[in-house]
């Protein structure tokens, strides 16, 4: 068997499809505000957090869920929820990696990413996240060396907690949409980076996100700030368990870059996707903001969308800042009955502003994929620009691909240029590959991981290589 | 407005000459625009152009009835020169005459439809209001294996005689197999805040060609919405071009079901826009079976305070294999407080398809502004040629050489 079967084989069945025996302690189930109190106490925030999520809970109270959206769902019953699960061994949080509870460690490993080897070898620092609560910051010596901040977000609240009540909640204001006020109101953990003026961080930050227990939700919310001159590229890494049940993901990213900063964001989502027949897998609704406050400030979202039964997500940019750029990556494959709905929003606020959005959807099976996405260019963003492709392939007469732009132009001196096409794989092509002794199934793959070089190419090496092969196995089945 | 709908439906029962059960039938419809009442933004068809708000502002005084019973008289100034045609002359909403004088009169016919029921689903309230408030519904069939000699000119009138504010028009076309229309919409409005409806609904059998060409050059500051059904079966082919200039507000909508294999659709648009004018055209073109094409493009010139919003939709069923289709729009914003907003939407469940769509906006481009001063241009005169190349453009895809050349000149576009 070569490596490429053999990781067809091991993904037959969704490879992080395992659970671990862990014991939990769970709220009590229900959305309510004794519920967000306990939340709040087990993790022993100040008065001003609970504030803030109790706040975000009276809005909330006011708020409809949305339905605009392609990919419909069953209601979801939000008082039938557990809205906070921590591993039992966390209550007391491990000072460092060896008091770890050694299961933990296990299921990390299964997961590909042993902490300490990744730690010593790969020079990438992690934070993981495992239900609802941070478990484990590698490399911190290193970091904080260069007076990097890389915690979870209930440390950075003890103890950094200016710096989280200046920024917490003002891309993502407690008065937005439905799932991110509920974010606001119930998140548990999630990851918390400051890069200070001037510094570059020396490595990749990255974290690794899994839903462990079942009927929890998952509400991390992961804030990160570019102080002044700074750069940091972030991952993000996402895998849950197989389960009958579909599991809600509801987090909430907030980036905010300051003066000459930038911010590279990369995600690889992989969580549960269901079984072919569409049973099981996570409903995977996040909002994804970065605000470019500071002049000559940059973001830059990457993301290689495989998993999930539903993803709805739209990781925007805005350009507040002059001469501040907003770039957008996407791949998004969905296969058997997976749905996607998913896209950018570019919001130029500040002169000579750029954005640039390269999306890529390949649907296959019986799946339904939609690129929605938004360039808004308001009346004072002078001499503006923005650049749009996107590009779906289509396998079969099952499934189906959609784009939905929205495009506001309101300054005469702005450029936008939109482009977008739906093919599907040329006869030619396959036979070109096949001719040369590949069979259709790598062929397949290596069309498809062409269609998304562009995008893959903004991936940092180590994640270029492990989604690439992701595309191809996400792909499975869907030749013929 | 509940009252007042329903005191100028109880007039038109009075003094029309429907019968009772024409009447049961538009009660129905009144009805239904009653529960549903005027589009807003928060319809997602409507986010650009609020047709409630609109009417809130300009027309507070909102009234639906006319006596149809009395004829207006036919102003020959708005006639068009220089070209032979055929006519329909609506004034004030009233058909005053049908002439086809160019035409072998047993090739078309004539039939009254005003109990016919709307062909479609619809989730339109607009199209509840105007089938409440018409008087006689026409259909207009073109008999098998007859291409009309002439172009049927459609007259669009309103004049100071008009009593409602509101006035609502339809008209249904058939063409047999193997038959040719060629239909232009002219607009002259000589009111000012009215709410103009228009409905069309258009018929193509096999191998039939239609093409519509809709002008509203003059200014006017009335509030227009014309929505056009086309259903077409096989080879046929349907050319609509829209030259929206005129009103303060215009919708244009089109909806077109490609219903035959080899049937196509073009749309081809021109927004042409002044101070504070809001315009828009939604168009929705639906591959239901194997080998259709279809073609728009919009282009935008756009000025002070004004806004153009282009909503175009390619919808390709999982049957429709080897669909092209093709969707560009264009715009140039002449002043910092002019605005285009674009929704070009592909919606594909059939993989072996080619279809794309593009958009881009900007203002006109400096260094071409350059190039033509450095050969002894003014300003003005640079920027106007630049202009009249861009809407040139679309204009020559209008297949008709002699209407293209009418249109020509009434947009003022030199060669």
């Amino acid at each position: 068997m070569d490596t490429r079967e053999k990781d067809i084989e091991n993904l037959k069945d969704y490879k992080y499809g395992f659970t671990t025996d862990i014991e939990n302690i769970k709220a009590p189930k229900g959305l309510n505000e004794a519920v967000i109190k306990f939340i709040s106490n087990i993790k022993k925030e100040p008065k001003w957090m609970l504030d803030f999520r109790l706040k975000a809970y009276e809005r909330l109270k006011l708020l409809k869920e949305p339905n605009w959206q392609k990919p419909k769902y069953p209601k979801i019953d939000y008082q039938d929820l557990y809205y906070y699960s921590a591993p039992k061994s966390m209550s007391e949080k491990p000072k460092s990696l060896d008091e770890l509870d050694p299961k933990l460690l296990e299921t990390y490993k299964k997961l590909g990413i042993p902490l300490q080897e990744q730690a010593r070898l790969n020079g990438i620092a992690v934070d993981a996240v495992f239900d609802s609560v941070s478990v484990a910051t590698t490399f911190k010596g290193e970091l904080t060396k260069h007076g990097i901040i890389f915690c979870s977000m209930s440390e950075a609240i003890q103890k950094h907690p200016d710096l989280v009540k200046k920024y917490l909640g003002t891309v993502i204001p407690v008065t937005d949409h439905f799932f991110a006020t509920l974010n606001s109101a119930v998140f548990t953990d999630g990851s918390f980076v400051y890069i200070p003026e001037g510094v570059k961080c020396p490595m990749e930050l990255s974290t690794y996100f899994r839903i462990n227990a079942s009927e929890t939700g998952q509400f991390e919310r992961t804030l990160i700030i570019a102080d002044k001159g700074s750069y940091v590229s972030y991952l993000e890494g996402c895998t849950a368990p197989m389960r009958d049940e579909n599991q809600l993901h509801a987090a909430n990213v907030e980036l905010i870059a300051l003066d000459d900063a930038e911010i590279k964001y990369s995600t690889v989502q992989n969580w549960y996707p269901g079984d072919e027949n569409g049973k099981g897998g996570i409903y995977n609704f996040v909002t994804k903001r970065g605000l470019c406050k500071g002049k000559n400030s940059k973001i830059s979202w990457t993301q290689v969308e495989t998993g999930s039964a539903i993803t709805w997500k739209y990781p925007s940019c805005i350009l507040k800042g002059d001469n501040s750029i907003g770039e957008f990556y996407s791949i998004a494959i969905t296969n058997n009955h997976q749905k996607a709905d998913t896209g950018t929003k570019m919001i130029h606020l500040g002169k000579n502003t750029k954005s640039k959005i390269i999306s890529k959807g390949i649907s296959a099976g019986f799946s339904d994929m939609t690129y929605r996405g938004l360039v808004d260019i308001n009346s004072k963003a002078k001499n503006s620009s923005n650049y749009t492709q996107c590009d779906s392939l289509l396998m079969g007469n099952k499934c189906g691909a959609h784009t939905v732009p929205y495009i506001k132009n309101k300054n005469y001196d702005s450029n936008i240029a939109h482009e977008a096409t739906t093919s599907k794989i040329s006869e030619e092509q396959l036979h070109y590959c096949q001719q040369r002794g590949l069979n259709p199934e790598e062929a397949v793959g290596l069309i498809v991981n062409g269609f998304c070089k562009e995008v893959l190419q903004q991936l940092p090496m180590e994640f270029a290589v492990e989604a690439q092969k992701l595309v191809g196995i996400s792909l499975e089945g869907s030749v013929g | 407005m509940s009252e007042q709908l329903q005191s100028d439906f109880d007039k038109i029962v009075k003094t029309s000459k429907l019968s009772n059960e024409e009447i049961q039938f538009k009660k129905n419809f009144l009805n239904n625009f009653k529960k549903r009442g005027f589009p807003n933004r928060k319809q997602e068809d409507w986010k650009f152009l609020d047709i409630s708000q609109i009417i809130k502002k300009n027309i507070s005084d909102l009234s639906f009835f006319n006596d149809y019973s009395q004829s207006n008289k036919i102003d020959p100034s708005i006639f068009v020169d220089g070209l032979e045609h055929n006519k329909i002359i609506f004034i004030n909403g009233r058909i005053e005459k049908i002439d086809f004088n160019f035409e072998d009169q047993n090739k078309i016919e004539i039939i009254d439809e005003t109990k016919k029921d709307i062909p479609f689903d619809y989730e339109n309230s607009l199209i509840d209001l105007n089938s409440a408030f018409t008087d006689k519904v026409f259909k207009i069939l073109i008999k098998k294996n007859y291409f009309l000699k002439k172009p049927l000119i459609i007259y669009h009138s309103t004049d100071n005689k008009i009593k409602s504010t509101n006035i609502n028009l339809r008209l249904d076309f058939e063409l047999g197999e193997n038959s040719c229309l060629k239909l232009i919409d002219y607009f002259s409005n000589n009111t000012a805040k009215n709410f103009i409806n228009i409905f069309y609904n258009f018929n193509l059998e096999k191998n039939s060609i239609l093409k519509n060409y809709k002008i509203d050059k003059f200014r006017n500051n009335n509030l227009k919405y014309s929505f056009n059904n086309i259903e077409q079966n096989n080879n046929s082919v349907s050319e609509t071009f829209i030259l929206s200039a005129g009103s303060d507000y215009i919708k244009n909508e089109i909806n077109c079901n490609l219903n035959g294999e080899y049937s196509s659709a073009f749309i081809n648009g021109i927004f042409s826009l002044k101070e504070n004018q809001q315009h828009e055209i939604r168009t929705t073109i639906n591959h239901l079976v194997e080998n259709t094409k279809s073609y728009q493009l919009i282009k935008s010139v756009l000025g002070k305070n004004s806004k153009s919003a282009y909503q175009g939709r390619i919808f390709v069923n999982s049957k429709a294999q080897k669909t092209d289709g093709y969707q560009l729009s264009k715009a140039i914003l002449l002043d910092e407080t002019s605005e285009f907003n674009a929704k070009p939407e592909l919606e594909i469940y059939a993989d072996d398809v080619k279809c794309s769509h593009g958009s881009s906006s900007g203002s006109l481009n400096e260094d071409s502004i350059f190039y033509l001063m450095s050969r002894g241009l003014n300003y003005q005169q640079s920027k106007e040629l630049l202009i009249n190349g861009f809407l040139l453009d679309v204009i020559e895809k209008i297949t008709d050489s002699e209407i293209r050349n009418l249109i020509k000149n009434i947009i003022g576009v030199k060669e």
